[in-house]
């Protein structure tokens, strides 16, 4: 298995504040892999600098083989690596359907070679006729077919989430990067993305999961990669990782009394050694 | 219902002279609100559909205006290390092309400048250009005449090869004209706004980062629709210069873009009719209030009818009328039918 996208040494700090300190991790072809850990543990961090809204303070991501460094968001979109967003997932004040040909708008670059001239002119009638039968065909996939002319901002949170799933995928990605997606929603649709999320990988599509709902986590990931403090943790298959002492230590100690006490512990002694 | 309110209010645009009989005064007044509601259309363009505020807007149409009229006159000027430039008058509809092309050009620089640091910088940016190019018009005196103003520009001419030229003098012509002109810039912005590239600038507006990351270019696309719309400023500055026959710098009033600003806002921002309705509304009301009280007073009118159209409906008057009427016909929306997604 070859690596689709290569997170090399990648470093982001925020003045003093380090979001990431070292990251280093290869995507596989085709695999479903999950990016795990505490909040604040750098994951969407790690997201915004792989599609290039953020800008490293060291390192470099390949994707493909290309390197992404110094690329703006559309660019690196334009390759082929899509993403969705944790919040706002939609644009609010069109209707789905428009959500999803804003979505297709790289598809439309490829049908004329003056596009902009073409709708002036009023011959992009046969290519926005094709674009629209794609944007119809889409919503009916991820199942918003009967949403399509209702306003995306007035949709359920989940339904929005699925909007932002169709989004990502009108860009025709090689990968797909999903932030949270099952955040907001209950137990049936949870049931229903995860069963989306295979149909795409199903499609060729690689996909790289930050989630927090852990049993959807260990039911639909290939491996998963374990963030904690801007650090790769634990790295593994799902039944490794759910019995890494790495991570239960990350997840169960994180913010509680016991990691301050061992803290204060720690400097009584250092101070004892002084 | 949508598409026949355009349709209707050019037809009655079109018989209206009949109806005013050529009253010289009151189509006077319609020839200068249809110059401003085509300069409130391209402000349309930049605040309504990308959310960008061009607080100079102005500049692009008073760069249209000087470069007609001196297309047109003609000019000699030293241009320094002992080099001139002399220019031979060409026929108006020459200025005309080329008022667009300047404007657009100017659009593009400020568009490229700008752009990237956005909202608040891209209001002073252009706020300074417009300073900037009123004060050159100002005291470049040998090309501009300065505040003596230029004078003596020709009127429009039309010419179709082989069935001969027309010269637009009267009123009555030049009400056509701009309305031929608006029609067009209408069409244009339709055009637009319906497209791909239409879309990509709804995206921008409403979610940037989406936008982006579905691979719309920010950049790219806030510039051509400032290039758009500077054009469309600049062609309605070449008709106001060759309909008056005089331009001084006080085309690049600020107090005009504030007009234009208040037809967009009050008519409907990002939406087709809104620069028309607000641009007929605003600009025909003075007309309306002269003969009924005093100067003073009619300013202040003007100020409350803008005050009450927007508490009434603050997102103007097309998007509230056109909820309004949803609301009293809530009609069953037709399940993947396209949608013309943009209100008119």
């Amino acid at each position: 298995m070859s690596a689709i996208l290569s997170v090399d040494h990648v470093g982001v700090r925020f003045g003093g504040l380090v979001a990431i300190a070292d990251l280093h991790l290869d995507v596989a072809q085709g695999e479903i892999l999950s990016l795990i850990g505490p909040n604040g543990a750098g994951k969407t961090t790690a997201f915004n600098v792989m599609t290039g809204f953020l800008k490293p303070s060291q390192g470099d991501v390949r994707f493909r083989g290309t390197s992404l460094t110094g690329l703006s968001p559309h660019a690196i979109a334009r390759l082929g690596l899509a993403r969705t967003f944790q919040r706002t997932s939609v644009f609010p004040d069109d209707t789905v359907f428009d959500n999803v040909m804003i979505g297709l708008h790289g598809q439309g670059a490829q049908m004329a070679r003056a596009p902009l001239l073409a709708a002036l002119i009023g011959r992009a009638g046969a290519g926005e006729r094709q674009l629209r039968a794609r944007a119809e065909a889409l919503l009916d996939w991820v199942g918003l077919g009967a949403r399509a002319q209702e306003k995306a901002g007035a949709l359920a949170y989940g339904e929005q989430r699925l909007v932002g799933v169709a989004l990502a995928l009108a860009t025709e990605p090689a990968m797909l990067l999903l932030d949270e997606p099952v955040s907001g929603m209950n137990a049936s649709e949870t049931r229903v993305f995860v069963r989306l999320i295979r149909q795409i990988r199903e499609r060729g599509i690689t996909i790289l999961l930050v989630e927090h709902d852990m049993p959807m986590v260990m039911e639909v990931s290939d491996r998963i990669v374990v963030l904690n403090y801007g650090r790769l943790i634990a790295e593994g298959p799902p039944e490794a990782i759910r019995s890494d002492p790495a991570v239960i230590e990350a997840y169960l100690g994180q913010g509680s009394a016991a990691r301050r006490a061992a803290a204060e512990a720690q400097a009584t002694r250092e101070a004892a050694h002084a | 219902m949508r598409r026949l309110l355009p349709l209707a209010l050019l037809a009655s645009l079109l018989v209206l002279p009949l109806l005013l009989q050529a009253n010289p005064y009151l189509l006077n007044a319609l020839i200068i609100t249809g110059i401003l509601t085509i300069g409130a259309m391209s402000l349309n363009l930049l605040l309504g559909f990308t959310g960008q505020l061009s607080l100079g807007h102005i500049a692009f149409f008073g760069i249209g205006a000087y470069v007609s009229a001196l297309t047109s006159l003609g000019f000699d000027v030293e241009i320094g290390f002992g080099h001139r430039i002399v220019h031979e008058p060409w026929p108006p509809a020459a200025g005309f092309l080329l008022a667009i092309l300047a404007a657009g050009a100017c659009g593009y620089l400020i568009g490229r400048l700008s752009f990237r640091v956005r909202g608040a910088y891209f209001v002073i940016v252009t706020i300074s250009f417009a300073e900037v190019v009123r004060l050159v018009a100002l005291n470049w005196v040998e090309l501009t005449q300065g505040p003596l103003a230029l004078t003596g520009i020709p009127a429009m001419s039309v010419g179709v090869p082989g069935l001969g030229n027309w010269t637009l003098r009267t009123k009555l012509q030049n009400y056509y004209l701009v309305l031929a002109v608006g029609t067009l810039c209408y069409l244009l912005v339709a055009r637009l706004v319906g497209s791909r590239f239409g879309r990509a600038m709804r995206g921008l507006k409403e979610n940037e980062s989406l936008a982006l990351s579905v691979g719309i270019n920010a950049t790219r696309t806030l510039t051509i629709a400032a290039v758009i719309s500077a054009a469309m400023a600049g062609a309605a500055g070449s008709l106001y210069a060759h309909y008056l026959r005089i331009i001084d710098p006080d085309v690049f009033a600020f107090s005009t873009t504030v007009s234009m600003v208040i037809m967009v806002v009050a008519g409907g921002k990002g939406t087709l009719m809104g620069p028309v309705i607000g641009g007929l509304i605003f600009g025909l009301l003075p007309v309306a209030l002269r003969p009924v009280m005093a100067p003073e007073a009619q300013w202040i009118v003007y100020g409350i009818v803008l005050i009450v159209i927007l508490f009434v409906m603050p997102r103007g008057i097309v998007p509230g009328l056109s909820a309004l009427l949803a609301r009293r016909r809530p009609a069953p929306a037709p399940l993947l039918k396209p949608s013309p997604a943009v209100q008119r």
